[in-house]
């Protein structure tokens, strides 16, 4: 170890015993048994909302359980505080970075120790640094701000942080969903490598059921709180599991398309603007995309696909060029929005599309508590008509909430989407535009939203979809091009599009 | 021996780094007490009453005891007793930091010209000042050389405080806590407590800047003492990007905008002076508004930061 401990070495144990925990009069977890054998990749499935994060923080004392208790290697032991959990080798990389965003990666590290000195000889601290750095299986810059660093950079080095606090059971929440599919297949393996040379234990929450088989050992499901199944991975099928998740055998409801593309509702000309570091250029010559049809936009995070939905929603100022929609100047003001009935869903809604700490209720309402009955704006505010529309949207989209008068910043990662997409997709839609929509979800919703997306489309309304995920936009694009270097690099048809030729451009060399 | 020598327009230039050096110091004081707090992720704007109030204690404790440095030190404990109460307000659920840092400024202020009365005709001893101009002859020099020694100690201090931000835990601590208070819960740190002790320790050193005023420079304690130094020390950790170092020669800047006026009166400029007296908060505003950019955040702030979050 870079640092004098005298504590023990290797995997250890973990049992969550009868873990209940409500808030409110909201039972989030009822009576979850876990058993995590030492020295295992152990997964954690379920729906969105049905107490994963709930119950990992549970174990780790972030939150104090109802009632239950935790065993490490088979000694009760008491999670008064994360503090606690620590001191006892189990550490946690949350679903969202909590890796401090302006201190370097050498400065995270160190003041994340229990012991950091009191006074810090960086000299001495560089050289442990680099010495821990030899050993571990891959690498991160360690003089950046962390801010600077790519998502999968962070994800490597909220493990890595871990490793080097010394924990010997690691609990990941959804440590992929931020990264490519490349990226997360490099850090599982290494994960994987770990427990199996005996030097830790991992519980994973995740929605990937190609993850699951490929690296877990053992598997837990959670279905609304209760414990539903589990078992060696090995001997289940992803049939199995999405069974054991939905309680039935899931609906999975692919749409055909029909109908082709229409006239040019977006139009994008020569648009110009610095992307959020402010040095490089984002320049998109042309762009159209058609009523009735999916344009999806390929590439690899951080190639100007967030300066791109900033502009079309209006967040970041133009330098050059014009955004039209139906032939008409755009700058996505709400009345220009609802004149051509623009929708948005974009990435990390709860920042990007709510008022968090206002209820479900009243976000689902953005887009109609001014709508009066006649053509003149409301001006008293209706509590039925924002109640009964929370009502229907909830049931439709199947949002999981404990109540509509909850804050949404409270919901689960997965229902915060489904709820911002229930508000966009509500009336008549002539344009919408998403990005990572499908960011964190199960699969079930997964299957759902991509449903609406093509129903909206078959209904003619003109779709720009931004992904990461490439397999999302080959599913469900009549078009694609590839974003590189602030570009558009290539097109092509989405019928007749190749993989590998897309990947060529999306690594930067056509 | 000394001469007045005639150095004419000279005397333009050495008046304002005379001036700068005597009229920085409130501002180092409480730019740097801003900086601690603001670096924890709160902003308390109660400082510029905690500066009055720092005045007039020292003052009062300086006439009583005899002593200018026991007039300090009462500054900085009643600077502590605001921050901490500060710091102990913003804690509860829905208390907004610059909605009490204002009602803070206002208390301060009003209890300082409450207890000040008595102590407005009195004379309180001195700061000592050192006389680095003893080199020269010439008297403009030599005045413009006479620097207090709490200058020099607030020119350390932000050295010490930038080194305490990279190289200690103590620093490293409210850094964390100032950028990202999940990120210090999930570390097992209690954020409202480094926020408690940030707020008190950045109030201890703005009250040190009352006591300067009035003590030093302009050396009496009366209701005008501050021209608004508290409020503007705000402005100037955001130009200095929460940066000690750039925190020190950011309020020789200001201090040297505030001599201005003062140094062209001296030379005979009769006529229009005045308008140079609001030099401070015209280089205020024209700093904020030139560094600030509609597309990007600021570079260096604590992302916890009420203003800029
Ligand atoms: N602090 C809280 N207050 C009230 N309700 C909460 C709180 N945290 C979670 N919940 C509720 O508990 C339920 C379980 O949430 P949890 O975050 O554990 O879901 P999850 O399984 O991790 O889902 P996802 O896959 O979307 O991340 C949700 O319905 C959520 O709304
Ligand atoms: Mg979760």
């Amino acid at each position: 170890m870079s640092h004098e401990r005298a504590l023990p070495t290797g995997a250890i144990g973990v049992e969550a015993v009868g873990m209940t925990m409500r808030f409110g009069d909201f039972t989030a977890l009822d009576n979850v048994t876990v058993n995590i054998r030492p020295g295992t990749f152990h997964a954690l499935l379920g729906e969105n909302g049905a107490g994963k994060s709930t119950l990992v923080k549970c174990i780790m004392g972030f939150y104090h359980a109802t009632s239950g208790g935790v065993l490490v290697d088979g000694h009760e032991a008491l999670m008064t505080d994360p503090k606690a959990a620590h001191a006892l080798g189990l550490g946690m990389v949350y679903q969202h970075f909590t890796l401090v965003p302006s201190l370097t990666a050498a400065e995270n590290l160190v003041i994340s120790r229990a012991d950091a000195p009191r006074v810090i000889n960086w000299g001495k601290e560089r050289a442990d640094l680099a010495a821990f750095m030899a050993r571990m299986p891959f690498h991160v810059p360690l003089d950046q701000p962390v801010n600077r660093l790519a998502a999968g950079e962070k994800q490597k080095l909220e493990i890595l942080k871990q490793l080097y606090l010394g924990r010997r059971f690691l609990i990941l929440d959804e440590p992929t969903s931020v990264l490519t599919p490349a990226e997360a297949e490099d850090v599982l393996g290494h994960v994987r490598a770990l427990t199996r040379a005996g030097e830790i234990t991992v519980l994973m929450i995740t929605h990937k059921f190609r993850e699951v088989t490929r690296f877990a050992d053992d598997l837990t499901v959670l279905r609304r709180g209760s414990h539903a199944g589990g078992g060696a991975v090995a001997e289940l099928s992803h049939d199995d599991m999405a069974r054991m998740m939905m309680g039935a055998d899931p609906d999975l409801r692919s749409i055909d398309r029909t109908g082709g593309a229409g006239a040019v509702v977006l139009k994008l000309d020569g648009v110009r603007a610095t992307d959020r570091s402010g040095l490089k250029p984002i320049e998109i010559d042309a762009l159209d995309v058609r009523a009735g049809e999916v344009l999806g936009i390929a590439g690899v995070s951080g190639n100007g696909q967030m300066e791109l939905m900033e502009i079309l929603t209006g967040q970041r100022a133009l330098e050059g060029g014009a955004v039209m929609v139906k032939g008409n100047a755009f700058t996505a003001t709400r009345a220009e929005a609802k004149a051509h009935k623009v929708r948005y869903l974009p990435e990390e809604p709860l920042r990007n599309a709510c008022a968090p700490k206002m209820s479900v209720a009243e976000n689902l309402a953005f887009r109609l508590f001014d709508v009066g009955a006649g053509p003149k704006p409301r001006f008293w505010k209706s509590g039925r008509q924002i109640a009964e529309n929370a009502q229907a949207m909830i049931a439709g989209f199947k949002i999981k909430t404990a109540s509509p008068q909850s804050p949404i910043a409270a919901l689960s990662g997965g229902n915060v989407q489904r709820a911002v997409l229930a508000r966009e997709l509500s009336g008549d839609v002539d344009l919408l535009i998403v990005s990572n929509p499908c960011f964190g979800l199960d699969f079930a919703a997964v299957s759902a939203i991509r449903a609406r997306i093509i129903a909206a489309r078959n209904k003619g309304a003109a779709v720009l979809l931004i992904s990461e995920d490439l397999d999302e936009i080959l599913e469900l694009s009549d078009r694609i091009v590839v974003m590189s270097e602030g570009r558009i690099a290539y097109e092509t048809p989405g019928a007749t599009a190749d993989v590998a030729e897309i990947g060529r451009y999306m690594a930067g060399h056509g | 021996m000394s001469t007045s020598a005639d150095i004419g327009l000279w005397g333009v230039p050495l008046a304002i780094l005379g001036g700068a050096i005597r009229v920085s110091t409130p501002f180092l004081f409480v730019s740097l007490g801003e900086c601690l707090t603001e670096r924890s992720g709160r902003i308390n704007l109660g400082l510029e009453g905690t500066l009055v109030f720092g005045a007039m204690a020292g003052y009062a404790i300086a006439f009583q005891t005899g002593s200018a440095w026991a007039g300090v030190l009462a500054a900085a404990l009643a600077g502590t007793v605001f921050g901490l109460f500060h710091g102990w307000i913003c804690k509860f659920r829905g208390v907004n930091d610059i909605a009490i840092g204002i009602a803070m400024m206002l208390l301060g202020s009003g209890l300082a010209f409450f207890f000040g009365k008595p102590y407005i005709q009195p004379v309180a001893p001195d700061l000592p000042a050192i006389p680095l101009g003893w080199w020269s002859d010439v008297t403009q020099v030599q005045a413009a050389l006479q620097i207090n020694v709490l200058f020099l100690i607030g020119a350390a201090f932000s050295v010490a405080l930038w080194w305490v931000f990279k190289s200690t835990r103590v620093g490293l601590t409210i850094r964390v806590v100032g950028d990202s208070t999940d990120a210090a819960r999930a570390m097992g740190l209690n954020p409202d407590l480094v926020r408690l002790l940030a707020t008190a320790a950045g109030g201890a050193l703005a009250g040190v800047g009352g006591a300067y005023l009035s003590l030093y420079y302009p050396g009496s304690w009366n209701e005008g003492v501050s021209s608004g130094q508290g409020l503007m020390a705000v402005a100037l950790v955001i130009f200095a990007r929460w940066n000690p170092v750039y925190c020190f020669w950011a309020a020789l800047l200001f201090g040297g905008a505030g001599a201005l006026g003062p140094a062209l009166q001296s030379v005979g400029v009769s006529q229009g002076y005045y308008l140079f007296y609001a030099a401070p908060y015209v280089l205020t505003l024209g700093l904020l508004i030139a560094t600030s950019s509609p597309n990007r955040a600021l570079e260096g702030a604590p992302g916890e930061l009420s203003i800029t979050k």
